[in-house]
């Protein structure tokens, strides 16, 4: 099969220890390996930054929300639609773009896994077509589990072996890849017309905190040993002072400790944590805490975030996050969709304009550049947008060029409309660190991986592992200008994606060979929870279960399955 | 000012799309510049030059620029789309998105215009010697930003839906118009001088509607306040002030909610509120005889 050598370049690979040396990487069959023959096509990365595929732990870009964000948000393809070049499928859409777009804009900057963050197990089979019809990356989807009511009746009765049990059958019936929680208990309660806004909250009806639900998951996702930790949007989201709540979160996971074969450490993942980090109780003084969050994060090892960098765009957002969608639409007027999942979730759609002339958009702004630039291990906190929530994942090339040039995020900070406003309520004016080309590679790849509990086969380049490859056209020892980074990020040199040319001189070129990573958690044969299922299916739910399980083929063309085994 | 001619020499079988026909991008063009142009038809791209004869100069600017359209153009959209500056002249009748998104600069279409005339305008004059579409001076579809500047001008009459989401900017419209005007709006004027159906102002939020014709239904939504002496079209007139939607929302300014307003000819007293009356209960009792249980049910 086909050998590559990419030659000369200036390699950062955190999995290898590789911080800038010059050297070339050796593909075969799609992995890494030591050296291949003379027969290898050669590509001279001279001069050239060459790092592993990146990896995205949080976006939504698959399923029924991310559609209905196109359905009714036809203003957003606007002017933007193009013809496809080199075989490849026509383009559309800024905040919510077509598959087509999603896949090819996410390899043209060399991204090579992408993880959707939000999967109603009830629409999975929606949630896999489109990620079907995402060319090139490799996917996997996480089914939301933090207001499901076989979670909430099980944990409410401490069933850790059930709550496991049932996490392992509907990550099975969905093609699932981890348990996320999006407003433990706050979205089931929106259903009754209300929200939970502390830990403490209960839930109507099923009489449970927010504070057992988190427990109760990351006790349940260690039990199983699942590659990815138990993954949260907290409570409380986007308002002034919710940084108490995030603190109060990350307090319930004290004393967990990974239980897994893949070398993952952590037992939290926290996402988006801008949307966490606010001060003030109100939007007149309404500050940054990145500072107080960021202190927690750097002094618990088993726990990661991700950013949710702001990127000053008009953008769309939509989350499983009810009554938070319903709030922003009061708050800006602008359209709203809503809907309930019957017993497992919901999800409101919102367009929103962070504009850079109101002050707490600039606020929001700086906050996501602080947690980064504050991080004091990359390998645990990473960079995203929570696409399409606080901007486009394709703007990942202009957060790099922030928090690697204190001179590019001066230019915008000091020019905001109420740049002095912003500068007093927030701590980025003082923050002088720049990250280096190491530590992006940590927080866009290694980190990510690990994190997954994918670091054997995605963000690196040691033999062995998946051959993602990827030379960004900049080189580190020269100088260079800070629109260059972006240039550079934007639009890759190369990309091989599992040993194939995806990418060349920021086109694609090829359809790769897409996957999708779903994760198989063997437990014990659980009677209770089988006729618990077949029972909710009998009563409450609309659709039968023979139509409600993902099975391969048309939704799985090329399956990527990790095997868990919880048996005992 | 310079003039460049283009006369449309063949019909396109679909429609053709002709946004680089504004003064903007055909300035400081050489004739081949602009010939080489792209248009498109479906999912095909040609050039200005296969469809039109170009003659005539371009000035160095949008400004120096007067571009005049020959021929039969009803199958041509986006005719003077974004342009900023300078005069675009269609001589004839046109097809949809005349002057969308313009931010300045003079458009005269001598003939009729089909919908989206003026969508998300910003500034310039859009004036239509004949009738226009629906949608005039609206927003985008699922767009909530509507015309914000300038003046567009019907002579003739417009479909439905005139000024959807409209923000600011004035359109007059001297014939009549269809249902559905200043739906949703945030700002802006309209001024029909003709007659209109129904739906004025329906969930409108700020912004002002002058009627000077008839209207057949009245939305709900409106009351009326007091007769008021205002300008309309340059002309001071005395109207009566109806304020709505009374159903949306509206922001207040020193605690008095800001209403969109609706301006008619003051009524007779007695006279058509009878009318009025009248017709509400002819309504009320199709809407009964519609939804009448069927013969022998136990339904009260
Ligand atoms: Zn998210």
């Amino acid at each position: 099969m086909a050998e590559y050598l990419i030659k000369n370049g200036f390699v950062f690979d955190p999995v290898t220890g590789v911080k800038g040396d010059k050297k070339d990487i050796a593909v075969k069959d799609g992995k890494i390996v030591d050296s291949v023959s003379s027969s290898a096509k050669v590509y001279d990365a001279s001069g050239k930054t060459v790092m592993a595929g990146a990896v995205e732990v949080h976006a939504h870009v698959a399923g029924p929300k991310v559609n209905e964000g196109r359905n009714y948000r036809p203003e957003d393809k606007l002017f933007g639609t193009r013809a496809g070049v080199n075989g490849m499928r026509t383009t559309g859409g800024f905040s919510i773009p077509t598959t087509f777009k999603t896949g090819y804009a996410y390899a043209q900057m060399g991204y090579t896994v992408v993880m959707e963050a939000a999967m109603p197990p009830l629409y999975a089979r929606h949630v896999h077509e489109e990620i079907r019809d995402t060319p090139i990356i490799d996917e996997g989807a996480f089914p939301v589990f933090g207001n499901n009511w076989f979670v909430l009746e099980y944990l409410k009765n401490n069933e850790l072996e059930n709550t496991a049990a049932y996490i392992s059958w509907l990550l099975r019936a969905t093609k699932g890849y981890a348990v996320k929680v999006v407003n433990p208990g706050g979205t089931e309660a929106w259903a009754w017309g209300l929200n939970c806004l502390s830990v403490n909250d209960p839930v109507p009806y099923f009489d449970i905190t927010p504070a057992q639900i988190v427990k109760g998951l990351i006790e349940a996702n260690e039990y199983l040993g699942l590659p990815h930790s138990m993954h949260i949007h907290a409570n409380n989201l986007g308002n002034p002072g919710n940084y108490t709540t995030t603190l109060d979160t990350f307090r319930l996971n004290e004393g967990f400790k990974a239980n897994n074969r893949f070398g993952r450490e952590q037992t939290m993942h926290h996402t988006h944590v801008q949307f966490h980090s606010y001060g003030g109780d109100n939007w007149g003084n309404f500050e940054s805490k990145s500072d107080a969050i960021m202190d927690y994060v750097n002094a618990h090892p088993n726990l990661t975030i991700d950013t949710g960098n702001v990127t000053l765009d008009e953008t769309t957002t939509m989350t499983a996050d009810g009554p938070f969608e319903h709030h922003l639409t009061e708050l800006n007027h602008l359209k709203w969709a809503n809907v309930d999942v019957e017993l497992e979730t919901a999800a409101g759609i919102v367009p929103y304009v962070y504009s850079p002339d109101i002050k707490v958009c600039a606020i929001q702004w700086a906050i996501g550049l602080e947690l980064a630039l504050l991080a004091k291990d990359p390998m645990r906190c990473f960079i995203t947008t929570d696409h399409p929530n606080a901007g486009p994942f394709t703007r990942y090339p202009r957060i790099i060029k922030w928090l690697m040039s204190k001179e590019a995020r001066e230019e915008r900070l000091t020019t905001f409309k109420h740049a002095d406003k912003v500068i007093s309520a927030t701590h980025l004016h003082g923050l002088d660190r720049e990250l280096s080309f190491y530590e992006i590679a940590q927080m866009t790849r290694a980190g990510p991986a690990k994190a997954l509990g994918l670091m054997g086969t995605y963000g690196g380049l040691a033999p062995g592992m998946d051959a993602d490859v990827v030379v960004y056209d900049i080189n580190p020892e020269a100088s260079f200008t800070p629109d260059q980074i972006e240039q550079a990020f934007t639009a890759a040199a190369l990309v091989i994606k599992t040993g194939v040319p995806v990418v060349e001189n920021g086109v694609v070129i090829n359809n790769g060979n897409k996957r999708t990573l779903w994760v198989d958690a063997k437990v014990n044969e659980n009677p209770q929870v089988l006729r618990d299922v077949e029972e909710k299916f009998l009563k409450y739910y609309s659709v039968s279960l023979n139509n409600y399980e993902v099975k391969g083929g048309h939704y799985i063309p090329n399956p990527y399955a990790i095997e868990v085994d919880a048996t005992q | 000012m310079e003039t460049v001619t283009l006369t449309i020499k063949k019909a396109p079988t679909l429609y053709l799309e002709a946004e680089a026909t504004t003064p903007d991008a055909l300035a400081g063009k050489s004739l081949d510049q602009i010939r080489a142009l792209p248009v498109y038809m479906g999912n095909e791209e040609f050039t200005l030059g296969e469809f039109f004869e170009i003659a005539g100069a371009p000035g160095a600017t949008a400004a120096d620029t007067r571009v005049v359209v020959k021929g039969d153009v009803s199958r041509v959209k986006y005719l003077g789309m974004k342009m900023s500056a300078g005069e675009l002249v269609i001589e004839s009748n046109a097809d949809m998105y005349v002057g969308a998104w313009m931010t300045g600069g003079t458009i005269t279409a001598k003939g009729n215009v089909d919908s989206f005339a003026g969508t998300g305008m910003k500034g310039g004059e859009l004036t239509i010697m004949g009738n226009a579409g629906n949608y005039i001076g609206s927003a985008y579809r699922g767009d909530w930003r509507g015309m914000q500047g300038g003046r567009i001008r019907v002579k003739g009459n417009v479909g439905s839906d005139t000024g959807y989401f409209m923000n600011g900017g004035e359109i007059v419209i001297e014939g009549n118009a269809d249902v559905h005007v200043g739906t949703h709006a945030e700002g802006g004027k309209i001024v029909i001088k003709g007659n209109a159906k129904s739906r004025l102002g329906g969930q409108m939020v700020e912004g002002t509607i002058v009627l000077l014709g008839t209207v057949d239904v009245m939305m709900p939504g409106f009351k009326y306040v007091r007769d008021e002496e205002i300008e309309v079209d340059g002309e001071k007139m005395t109207l009566s002030l109806y304020v709505g939607d009374l159903g949306e929302r509206h922001r207040k300014r020193k605690g008095e909610p800001i209403y969109g307003k609706l301006y008619l000819r003051p009524v007779k007293a007695g006279e058509d509120a009878a009318a009025r009356e009248a017709r509400l209960a002819r309504a009320r009792e199709a809407k009964k005889a519609r939804f009448a249980p069927p013969e022998g049910s136990a339904s009260a």
